[in-house]
C-alpha cells in the first residue's frame, strides 16, 4: 500500500515529505485501487481540476481522487490525435490516463465548468468510455445574486442523485455534514501549513509542501489528514534562519501543474514562494464550511458562492482578481509577483494582461513564466528566475 | 467551373441594411443619445434589447468584419503588446485592440457601452473577455449565467429554466434603470413576434439546401445572412431581409440554380470560417464543384432549423429556451456530433470538412475524437487547421494540396462506387 502509512511514529519530515513525493511520481492510482478494493459497493470518482465538491462523492461512499494531469513523465501516444497542437497538456494526458487503462478503475469522472477545452473533455470522455459515468458541474458565474446558490445547491444534489446510482448510497444530510467536517479538517491543516510557510518559508519550502498537498489526491482524507498532521509537528520542531531572498507569490498554476522540479527550480533560482495557487481546489475555501447546517448541500454551495478564494475560472464581478492578486502579494509581504501559466491554458493567459496593468501600477515587479507538465529541463527558467531575482536584490 | 457572381437583390439589401445598423451604431457613439449594450452571438437574447431600443453590438460581428476587411492584424498586435498571449482568443484581441485605437473602424464608429451584458452560453472566454471590457471602460457587466447542457437527454432541466427566468428578471431591471423606463410587455411580445416569424423563415432557408443542386452555400453564402440574424432580429428590416432572401432562395430551388455552374460534390462542414482569407478558402472549394449544404457555424446565435420558434404568448420563456437549448454553442460536443449526423443524413452530403481554428476551442478543442468518430462512420473526414481572425495562421499552400486531394480521392471513391451500382 501506500508509503507513508508503513513510516511509523517519529519519522522526519524529510522522510515524509519524500514518502508523499514517490506516491505522486508513480504513475497510476494504486492506494485507490487498493480503497476500493477493501470493501465491496466503494467507488472511485475522478474529479478533474480545479475545484470539485468532494464531500459529495466522499458522502455517497466514493474516494475522490484529484486528477492532475500525466506529469512530464508519461508519453502521450494516443490522445493528441483526438485533442490540437494547441490545446493544453493535461487534457490530452487525462485522456491518455484513460487510453490506456490508467483509470480502468475509475466508475465516474467528473468535469467543470472551467474552461472550453474541458468541457469538450467531458464529452470526449463519455463516448470513448461509455461505461463510465461522466459528470459535468456547471458553476455559476453570476455569484452576485441569490438564485446562484439556489442553483449551486441543486447542482450538487443532482451529482448526488448521479453518484448513488453507482453506490447505491444518496449522501444524507449526516453523511454529508460528516464529510464536510473531515474535508474541513484537511482544509485547516493546509492552511495552517500555507500560514506558516508564508510566516517562515525557512522552516517549509514549496518543494516540501507541495508534495504534502498533493498526496490528498490520491488517499481517503483521513488518511491524508494523518499525514498533513504528523508533518505540520515535524514543521514545528524545524528550526533555521532566513536567507537573503526575494519573497514572491505565485499565480497561474491552478489546474495543470507544473513538475515538481519546476518548483525547486524556482526556490533554487533565489525566491521564497510565499504563497501560490497550485491544486488551488484543495484549499478553496477561506474559511470552514459550516458542519452543522440544516442542509448541507446548500453549506458547500454557499462556500462556493461566498468563501471561495479568486481564481482565474470563477468570474465574480463582486471583485477584482487583478486587486485581489495585488492585495495577496501585500498581504504576504512579497517582493515580488511570478506568474506561471500552463502552457496553452487560456483562462490563466486572459489574466495576465490584467494581472500586468495592476502590478504595474501597484509598483510590484513580476514575472511571466509558461511551463508545461510535460517539460523536464528546467534551466532556462531557472535562469529568467535567477537574473530576475538578481534585478530585484540589487536594483 | 466559375462560380456564379450573384450580386442579387439580396446582397445589396443586406448592405444597406447592414449600413444602416452601423450608422445606427455611429450615431449613438457620437451622442445620438440611443444607449448601446455589448453582448455575444451564442443564443443571443437580443429581443429584449430591441424592446428597450437599447442599440446591439455584437463584439463578434465587429471582431469578423475587422478581419474580413483585413484590419485585424495591427488590432491584435496592439493587445499582444499589452499581455495578451498568442493563445488567446484573436477576437477578443482585435475588440480590445480596437476598444483602445479609439473604437473606430472601416465601418462604424463603435459606442461605448452602456450595458455589458455577458450572455454566457457556452464559451468560456465570454466571461473573460466582457469582464476586461468592463475593467477597461468601467461599465459594470451584467453576467447572465446559462447552465451548459449537462444531461443525456440534451434538455435543460426545469432548475435551469427557472435560474435564468430570474436572471432574466434581473436583466430587465438593469434596462429599465438605463433607460428609464419600464418594460413594455406589448413592445417585447412585438419584438419577439418578429423574431419567431424570422426565426421561420431562416429556418426554411436552411432547408432549402436539402434541394440539389443547393440554392446557396450554406457556409460561404450563410454568412451574409448570418449578420442581419443578429443584428436586426426582433425588427421589421430584419424580417423585410428574411422575407427577401426567402424569396429569392426558392426562386432559385424553383430554376435549379445553385451558386456554382455544377454541383459535384456535397459536404457539411464544421467550425467558424477563416475570415481574413475568405475568398481564398472558398475558392479551394468552388474550384472543385463542391457546395457547403450545411454548416455548424451558421447554428451559433441559434438552431431554428431543428424546430426552435420564440413565442410571442411567451416571450421570455422562449428567450431562456433560446439561451438554454436552442443554440449550438450551449450544446455539448457530442450534441454537434448529433447535428453533423443529422446534416449528412437529411441534406445528403457525402462528406465532412472539419475546420478547426486556434482561436477558438469551444468549437476546435476535441475535434481530432470528432473526425475519429466519422471517418469510423464511414464518412470521408477531412480536418484542416488555420485561425478565424488572426491572419498569420493559414498557410495557403498547404491547406489548398490537402483540400485536392482530399476531393480526388471523393472523385475517385464516387467513380468506383458508381461502376460497382
Ligand atoms: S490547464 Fe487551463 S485550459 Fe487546460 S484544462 Fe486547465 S483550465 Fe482548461
Ligand atoms: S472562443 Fe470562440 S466562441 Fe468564444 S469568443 Fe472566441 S471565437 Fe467566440
Amino acid at each position: 500500500m501506500h508509503h507513508v502509512d508503513t513510516l511509523i511514529g517519529n519519522e522526519s519530515l524529510e522522510e515524509i515529505v519524500e514518502s508523499c513525493v514517490q506516491t505522486i511520481e508513480t504513475p497510476g492510482f494504486a492506494d485507490a485501487q487498493a480503497w476500493k478494493a477493501e470493501a465491496p459497493g466503494r467507488a472511485i470518482a475522478g474529479c478533474f481540476p480545479v475545484y470539485s465538491p468532494v464531500e459529495v462523492f466522499d458522502a455517497a461512499g466514493m474516494l475522490a481522487v484529484g486528477l492532475a494531469g500525466g506529469g512530464n513523465r508519461m508519453e502521450i501516444a494516443h490522445a493528441d490525435s483526438r485533442f490540437q497542437s494547441f490545446v493544453c497538456s493535461i487534457v490530452k494526458s487525462t485522456l491518455e490516463q484513460g487510453m490506456t487503462g490508467m483509470l480502468a478503475e475509475f466508475d465516474a469522472l467528473v468535469f467543470h465548468s472551467i474552461c472550453d477545452p474541458a468541457r469538450n473533455l467531458a464529452s470526449v470522455y463519455q463516448r470513448n468510455f461509455p461505461d463510465k459515468r461522466v459528470e459535468y458541474i456547471h458553476f455559476p458565474q453570476n455569484l452576485g445574486v441569490p438564485e446562484a446558490i439556489v442553483f449551486l445547491t441543486g447542482e450538487y444534489a443532482r451529482v448526488a442523485t448521479s453518484m448513488s446510482e453507482l453506490t447505491g448510497k444518496y449522501p444524507s444530510a449526516d453523511a454529508l455534514r460528516g464529510s464536510i467536517a473531515v474535508y474541513n479538517e484537511v482544509r485547516a491543516l493546509i492552511r495552517r501549513l500555507y500560514a506558516i510557510r508564508s510566516e517562515a518559508p525557512h522552516r517549509l519550502s514549496a518543494r516540501e509542501l507541495y508534495p504534502l498537498v498533493r498526496y490528498g489526491n490520491l488517499v481517503a482524507p483521513e488518511i491524508h489528514i494523518d499525514v498533513l498532521t504528523r508533518a505540520l509537528a515535524g514543521v514545528l520542531q524545524r528550526e533555521g534562519r532566513p536567507r537573503d531572498r526575494v519573497r514572491a507569490i505565485l499565480a497561474g498554476s491552478f489546474c495543470e501543474q507544473p513538475p515538481l522540479d519546476l518548483i525547486a527550480a524556482i526556490e533554487d533560482a533565489g525566491c521564497y514562494l510565499v504563497d501560490d495557487d497550485f491544486l488551488i481546489g484543495r484549499r478553496f475555501f477561506y474559511a470552514d464550511v459550516d458542519a452543522s447546517a440544516e442542509d448541507p448541500y446548500r453549506a458547500l454551495a454557499q462556500a462556493y458562492v461566498d468563501g471561495s478564494v479568486p481564481v482565474a475560472v470563477k468570474h465574480d464581478l463582486r471583485i477584482s482578481k487583478s486587486e485581489a492578486l495585488v492585495a495577496r502579494a501585500r498581504a504576504h509581504k512579497a517582493d515580488a509577483v511570478i506568474v506561471l501559466c500552463a502552457k496553452f491554458c487560456e483562462p490563466a493567459l486572459f489574466e495576465y494582461p490584467l494581472y500586468r496593468r495592476a502590478l504595474q501600477a501597484a509598483e510590484i515587479p513580476h514575472i511571466f513564466l509558461e511551463f508545461e507538465e510535460k517539460m523536464w529541463m528546467f534551466e532556462r527558467t531557472k535562469t529568467e528566475i535567477e537574473t530576475f531575482v538578481e534585478s530585484l536584490l540589487f536594483a | 467551373m466559375t462560380e456564379l457572381q450573384y450580386q442579387g437583390h439580396l446582397h445589396q439589401l443586406q448592405k444597406q441594411l447592414m449600413a444602416n445598423y452601423y450608422a445606427a451604431l455611429t450615431a449613438s457613439a457620437e451622442g445620438s443619445g440611443e444607449p448601446a449594450a455589448y453582448l455575444l452571438i451564442g443564443g443571443n437574447p437580443v429581443e429584449l434589447l430591441r424592446a428597450f431600443d437599447i442599440l446591439p453590438v455584437f463584439p463578434e460581428v465587429n471582431a469578423l468584419q475587422l478581419a474580413v476587411k483585413k484590419q485585424s492584424l495591427p488590432h491584435i498586435q496592439a493587445a499582444e503588446f499589452m499581455g495578451y498571449s498568442s493563445d488567446n482568443c484573436a477576437y477578443v484581441k482585435a475588440d480590445i485592440g480596437q476598444y483602445f485605437a479609439g473604437r473606430k473602424t472601416p465601418f462604424a464608429t463603435i459606442p461605448e457601452p452602456s450595458l455589458l451584458l455577458c450572455n454566457y452560453v457556452g464559451c468560456n472566454v465570454y466571461l473573460d473577455w466582457f469582464g476586461h471590457l468592463s475593467e477597461y471602460s468601467g461599465c459594470p457587466a451584467f453576467q447572465l449565467d446559462i447552465p451548459f447542457i449537462r444531461s443525456k437527454s440534451g434538455f435543460p432541466s426545469k432548475d435551469d429554466v427557472d435560474y435564468v427566468m430570474r436572471q432574466l428578471q434581473r436583466l430587465i431591471e438593469r434596462c429599465e434603470e438605463i433607460t428609464g423606463r419600464q418594460l413594455d410587455e406589448d413592445r417585447l411580445r412585438e419584438c419577439v413576434r418578429l423574431s419567431s416569424l424570422t426565426g421561420e423563415l431562416w429556418s426554411k432557408i436552411k432547408h432549402l439546401t436539402k434541394h440539389t443542386p443547393a440554392p446557396y452555400d450554406a457556409y460561404f453564402d450563410s454568412v451574409t445572412m448570418m449578420a442581419p440574424l443578429y443584428c436586426l432580429r426582433g425588427t421589421p428590416e430584419g424580417l423585410v431581409f428574411f422575407e427577401t432572401a426567402y424569396a429569392e432562395m426558392a426562386e432559385r430551388v424553383a430554376a435549379n440554380r445553385g451558386p456554382l455552374e455544377t454541383e459535384r460534390f456535397r459536404y457539411v462542414i464544421e467550425g467558424p470560417p477563416p475570415w481574413p482569407h475568405l475568398r481564398t478558402f472558398r475558392d479551394m472549394f468552388s474550384r472543385w464543384n463542391a457546395v457547403a449544404v450545411a454548416s455548424t457555424y451558421s447554428t451559433v446565435g441559434g438552431l431554428w432549423e431543428f424546430g426552435f420558434r420564440h413565442d410571442p404568448d411567451h416571450p421570455l420563456e422562449s428567450i431562456a429556451c433560446h439561451l438554454l437549448e436552442w443554440n449550438l454553442t450551449n450544446r455539448n460536443f457530442l450534441q454537434r456530433y448529433e447535428q453533423i449526423e443529422r446534416y449528412l443524413d437529411e441534406w445528403h452530403a457525402s462528406a465532412l470538412i472539419i475546420h478547426s481554428v486556434k482561436s477558438c476551442r469551444l468549437f476546435s478543442a476535441g475535434q481530432g475524437d470528432m473526425r475519429e468518430y466519422f471517418t469510423k462512420l464511414g464518412v470521408p473526414t477531412l480536418l484542416i487547421e488555420s485561425d478565424l481572425e488572426d491572419p498569420r495562421y493559414f498557410s495557403e499552400a498547404q491547406m489548398r494540396t490537402r483540400i485536392d486531394a482530399f476531393f480526388e480521392s471523393l472523385g475517385h471513391r464516387a467513380l468506383v462506387q458508381e461502376a460497382s451500382a
